[in-house]
C-alpha cells in the first residue's frame, strides 16, 4: 500500500464507520427530494391554460370567456410559448394572425380543448408537438443534491481538516515524511469518491419511484456533477488551509452556505429576481451546477450548451486551490 | 561514541516570552538523554525544535554532524505530549497507516511485541486508556526503525504501574541502540531511564551530566532539610534557603544536628536524606518541578 491509498483509505473508513454521519449524508437528501415531490405534486388547478397571439375584439373563440378557462396572452408566436406547451405549462397555444394552433400530443388537456375548441377554429391549421410534463420535482432535483453535495464537500474536508488541526492529527502528519499536498490531496479523493458515489445513489434510488425527466445525457449529468464536487471541496480547502477553531469554522461555513442555498436557485426561481441578484448568483459554485444539471435534464442541452458553466466551475476550482495551498498550515 | 544530534544556540520566542533561550547541547549515539524541567520551562518547545515541528528563531540543529534536512523526518520517530488519533478505525489500522507512510516499516508483529499491543490490537483507538494509548503512541513513533527516538513526557497522567509498564517498553527500544531524547518532570523516570540529563529552567540550560556525577558534584554527603518557619536569619556554612525550607548538605552530621538545635530552630519536619535529582532541581531552580 502506497503513503496516498492509505491515507485515502483511513479517512474513507472513517467516514463510513461514522454510522450517524454517514445515515446522514445519504437520508437527508432522500429525504428532502421525497418530501418536495409530496409537497408540490401533480394535481393543482383543474384550469386549462391557453396562450394567445393576435387577438382580436372580431376574432372567434367563445370559449375564451369560459371560466375553467384561462387565458394569456402573448405579443407573438415565439419558442418560448412553444416551449411552455411542450413542458405542459400551457394546454394550448392560438396564434390568431396566422391562423394557427397548437397542441400537445402527450396532454390529456389539451385532447379536451381540440374538442372543445374544434368547431369555432375550422380553417385554423393544428401543430401537434410533444412532451413531457415538467414537475416541480424534476425542476428541484439538482438543487437539493446540490445543496447536500455542497454540505458535505464543506464540512467533509474543510471542517474535518480543522478538527485535525486542533487536536493534533495534522501535527503527527507533521512529523512523517508526508508532504501537505499529498495530505490534502487523499482527503480529498476520499471525500470525492462518497460524495460522488452518495449523489448519484440518491438520485438513483429517488429516481426509481419519481421517475424524473432526464432529456440529455446521463454522462454529462456525471461529468458536472463530479465537477462541482471538486469545485466544492476545494472551496472548503480555502477554510481548511489556515483556521483553528471548529467553532469559528462551522459559524463561516453556514453563513456562506445559507446565502447560496438562498440565491443559487435551488427552490425557486431566479428569473423574476433583481439583475444584481441574478449576477450575484454567479460567484457561486452551486448555481453553475444547478443550471447546467438543469439544462441537461430538462432542456436537453449537450457539452456545447453548457459549456459555460463547465468553464466556470473549473476556473473556480484552480482558483480555489491555489488560494488554499498559499494559505495552508500544518499547524 | 560519537555525537548524533547537537543543537546550537537555539533560540525560540512567543510574543516577548523567550520560550528557548540559547540552549546548546549534544547528545552522544545510543544513550538515553533526559531533558528536565518544571511546566513551561521550555523543553517542548526545545523537543519539538529538534523533531523539526517548529522552526527556532535562531540557532542550528545538526543530526550526524550535517543539518538537518528533509530526510530526517524517515529516520526519527516521535511521540507527542498530546496527539488525537484518527477516530473510528483500530489499532491496527492505524499502525498500518503509517506504516504506508515510511520506506522500510517495522512489520506490525514487531511492534505487537515491542509495545505489548497484542491485547489491543483490534480495539478502536478512541476505546484506549491513557496506558494503552502511550503504548499505541509509542509504537507508531518506533514504526520508521528511528535512530533517534523523541519522547516528549510520554507518562504524564499515567498510574505507576502503568508508567513502570512504559519504561519497560523505553528499555527494550534501548537495548535495540535506539538514542532516545525524553522529556519528564519525573525524576525517578530520570534515574532510571537516562544515562544524562540536562536540566532546564526559564528557556535556559543549567546543567548537563549523568545523574550520578551531578548529585556528586552538587552534594557532598547527606542532605538536611527543615522547614525555616520564616527564620531567614539562619546562617550556616553549605546552608542554603529554598522556598519554605533550610537546607544543609553536610559531611559531617553530628556537627550540623548540633548547631540546629542550639539555632532553637522548631525541628518539626525534619529530614535527612541522600540527595536525589530531586533535591539537585530544588537547589539549582529554587521551584519543584510539579509546583
Amino acid at each position: 500500500m502506497n503513503k496516498f491509498t492509505a491515507l485515502v483509505r483511513a479517512r474513507t473508513m472513517e467516514f463510513l464507520r461514522d454510522r450517524g454521519t454517514f445515515f446522514w449524508n445519504l437520508l437527508f437528501p432522500v429525504i428532502l427530494v421525497i418530501g418536495f415531490s409530496f409537497a408540490f405534486g401533480s394535481g393543482g388547478d383543474s384550469l386549462f391554460k391557453i396562450g394567445v397571439s393576435g387577438l382580436k375584439d372580431d376574432s372567434r373563440g367563445t370559449f375564451l370567456e369560459l371560466s375553467s378557462i384561462e387565458v394569456i396572452a402573448y405579443d407573438s408566436k415565439s419558442a418560448d410559448v412553444i416551449e411552455k406547451l411542450r413542458r405542459h405549462q400551457l394546454d394550448m397555444y392560438i396564434d390568431f394572425d396566422s391562423m394557427t394552433y397548437y397542441l400537445n400530443d402527450e396532454s390529456s388537456s389539451s385532447e379536451i380543448l381540440r374538442i372543445i375548441t374544434g368547431a369555432e377554429l375550422s380553417g385554423f391549421t393544428e401543430n401537434e408537438i410533444s412532451g413531457e410534463p415538467i414537475r416541480y420535482i424534476d425542476w428541484a432535483v439538482p438543487g437539493i443534491i446540490g445543496m447536500n453535495m455542497l454540505f458535505s464537500c464543506l464540512f467533509g474536508v474543510g471542517f474535518v481538516i480543522v478538527r485535525y488541526r486542533k487536536n493534533g492529527v495534522l501535527k503527527r502528519m507533521k512529523a512523517t515524511p508526508v508532504s501537505p499536498l499529498l495530505f490534502i490531496t487523499a482527503q480529498m479523493s476520499s471525500r470525492f469518491v462518497i460524495v460522488l458515489i452518495t449523489s448519484v445513489a440518491v438520485f438513483t434510488g429517488t429516481n426509481l419511484f419519481l421517475h424524473f425527466i432526464v432529456n440529455g445525457s446521463y454522462l454529462l449529468l456525471l461529468l458536472i456533477t463530479a465537477l462541482a464536487i471538486l469545485c466544492m471541496i476545494s472551496f472548503g480547502l480555502i477554510f481548511a488551509a489556515r483556521l483553528k477553531s471548529e467553532e469559528l469554522t462551522s459559524g463561516l461555513m453556514n453563513l456562506l452556505t445559507f446565502p447560496m442555498i438562498i440565491f443559487s436557485g435551488v427552490f425557486f426561481s431566479l428569473e423574476g429576481a433583481p439583475v444584481f441578484m441574478q449576477k450575484a448568483s454567479k460567484v457561486m459554485p452551486l448555481t453553475h451546477f444547478i443550471e447546467a444539471a438543469r439544462a441537461v435534464m430538462i432542456d436537453g442541452a449537450g457539452l456545447i450548451q453548457i459549456m459555460p458553466n463547465i468553464l466556470v466551475l473549473s476556473g473556480m476550482t484552480v482558483g480555489f486551490l491555489i488560494i488554499a495551498s498559499m494559505l495552508f498550515r500544518w499547524d | 561514541m560519537s555525537d548524533l544530534i547537537r543543537i546550537e544556540n537555539l533560540i525560540k520566542t512567543y510574543g516577548n516570552v523567550r520560550a528557548v533561550d540559547g540552549i546548546s547541547f549534544s547528545i552522544p549515539e545510543g544513550i538515553c538523554f533526559g531533558l528536565l524541567g518544571p511546566n513551561g520551562a521550555g523543553k517542548t518547545t526545545t523537543i519539538e525544535m529538534m523533531e523539526g515541528i517548529l522552526k527556532p528563531d535562531s540557532g542550528e540543529i545538526y543530526f550526524h554532524g550535517r543539518k538537518i534536512d528533509r530526510h530526517f523526518k524517515q529516520k526519527v520517530g516521535i511521540q507527542f505530549q498530546n496527539t488525537a488519533l484518527p477516530e473510528f478505525i483500530t489499532v491496527k489500522e492505524t499502525l498500518e497507516l503509517f506504516q504506508a507512510l515510511y520506506p522500510n516499516p517495522r512489520t506490525i508483529e514487531e511492534i505487537i511485541e515491542i509495545c505489548s499491543l497484542a491485547d489491543i490490537i483490534d480495539r478502536d483507538n478512541r476505546k484506549l486508556s491513557g496506558g494503552q494509548r502511550q503504548r499505541m503512541l509509542l509504537g507508531l513513533a518506533i514504526i520508521p526503525r528511528p535512530e533517534m527516538l523523541f519522547l516528549d513526557e510520554p507518562t504524564t497522567g499515567l498510574d505507576p504501574q502503568a508508567r513502570r509498564n512504559f519504561w519497560e517498553l523505553i528499555g527494550k527500544i534501548k537495548a535495540e541502540n535506539t538514542t532516545i531524547l525524553l522529556t519528564t518532570h519525573y525524576m525517578d523516570e530520570a534515574e532510571v531511564l537516562c544515562d544524562q540529563i540536562g536540566i532546564i529552567d526559564q528557556g535556559k540550560l543549567l546543567e548537563i551530566d549523568s545523574p550520578s556525577k551531578l548529585l556528586s558534584s552538587h552534594f557532598d554527603g547527606a542532605l538536611v532539610r527543615v522547614p525555616h518557619f520564616g527564620r531567614e536569619d539562619l546562617v550556616f556554612s553549605d546552608g542554603s534557603l529554598s522556598g519554605d525550607f533550610l537546607e544543609i548538605t553536610t559531611r559531617n552530621l553530628d556537627k550540623t544536628m548540633k548547631e540546629l538545635l542550639q539555632s532553637e530552630l522548631n525541628l518539626e519536619g525534619l529530614s535527612i536524606k541522600k540527595p536525589n535529582l530531586e533535591d539537585l532541581f530544588l537547589k539549582l531552580t529554587g521551584t519543584s518541578l510539579r509546583s
